[in-house]
């Protein structure tokens, strides 16, 4: 970037990585958020559904992988289906050493969370406004 | 005292254990989960004995450590990151020595049981492999076949209870009668320290 001055850390963005047992359910879910956050939106976003093999399950590496891709600085939401999702989140964030540092588990439901998060996301909020604005998606109710 | 050695006998058995048990495992898991706990952890243990072949750890901790980091990536479901949790927790609390007693194991493994607690934020009595691994823990200071003797039990009184985490509590009571596939797994977990011991 050629703007690269101190105010560009203010115009990093949080990533978001979407986690299913899915990997059709990971990607379509971050083609909707992306879609619905308005075309053309920066927001880093990754879908890590199913296992390496392509099976229904959870990778831990291509959780990593995805954390790794979508950090720009300005650190990482994760928003997790359920099960193993949740599970394995929770492990690599308690190694430490496995996620991007200021990497989150956002306890947020998956859908609706999503697109909180990456429609919050874009308006350059940081991570605790984004992990906030999805959470709330819990308090939407539809009847 | 045990050694790197023992730790690593520990982990081979349960993969021989795992492989024999795999079928077994996997039709527990049929009626009540997706049928994929057997085959989930043969890849899992599977990948533990390569890795330390390819890697030989020389301490108890580190043997533990690395093969809860293979469970957690190989598994798949959510027993790698309990079995890798567990694994992992009981490995670090070990330090780096080369040699420890049973009551350092003991209480490592108490340390790595609790860990699995507040990971799946199960107790016992929810169905789980913390209604093997608790008891077994209590009653390792009396031995290994002792301890092995109290997860067997622990996960055969798993058959009456109702499921309250993971898949099988979605069935709500209709997961009474069924022995959890994961108290299951864990019996074979701790009576493989018998057959570590007894080489």
């Amino acid at each position: 970037m050629s703007d690269a001055t101190s105010d560009a850390k203010e115009g990093r963005l949080v990533g978001i990585v979407l986690v299913s047992h899915s990997a059709q359910v990971a990607a379509s879910v971050a083609d909707l958020a992306r879609g619905l956050a308005g075309g053309g939106t920066d927001v880093p976003v990754a879908p890590a559904g199913g296992t390496e093999a392509g099976e229904l399950g959870t990778s831990a590496e291509l959780i990593a992988a995805a954390a790794a891709s979508v950090d720009r600085g300005a650190g990482v939401a994760v928003l997790t289906d359920l099960g193993s999702a949740v599970l394995t989140v929770k492990a690599l964030l308690a190694e430490g050493d496995e996620l991007p540092e200021n990497t989150r588990l956002v306890d947020a439901p998956f859908v609706e969370g999503a697109v909180t998060a990456v429609v919050t996301a874009a308006t350059g909020a940081d991570l605790a406004a984004v992990e906030a604005a999805a959470a709330d998606a819990y308090t939407y109710r539809k009847v | 005292m045990l050694d790197a050695d023992f730790f690593r006998r520990w982990m081979t058995a349960t993969a021989a254990s795992v492989d024999r048990e795999a079928e077994h495992l996997t039709a527990l898991d049929s009626p009540i989960g997706d049928a994929d706990h057997g085959s989930n952890l043969q890849r899992g243990f599977a990948a533990v004995t390569a890795a330390l072949e390819k890697e030989q750890p020389r301490t108890p901790g580190a043997v533990l450590i690395l093969a809860g980091r293979q469970l957690i990536s190989t598994v798949g479901g959510a027993s790698g990151p309990l079995y890798g949790t567990l694994l992992r927790r009981t490995g670090k609390a070990l330090g780096d020595a080369a040699e420890v007693d049973d009551g350092q194991f003991a209480q490592a493994l108490r340390t790595g049981v609790d860990a699995v607690m507040a990971l799946g934020g199960a107790a016992p009595g929810d169905a789980t492999m913390l209604d093997a691994l608790v008891p077994a823990v209590e009653a390792l200071g009396d031995g290994f076949a002792a301890a092995a003797t109290a997860a067997r039990e622990g996960a055969v009184a798993t058959t009456p209870l109702q499921a309250r985490k993971g898949r099988a509590s979605y069935l709500g009571e209709r997961s009474i009668g069924h022995q959890d596939p994961g108290a299951t797994s864990s019996a074979l977990l701790v009576a493989a320290l018998v057959e570590a011991s007894d080489e």
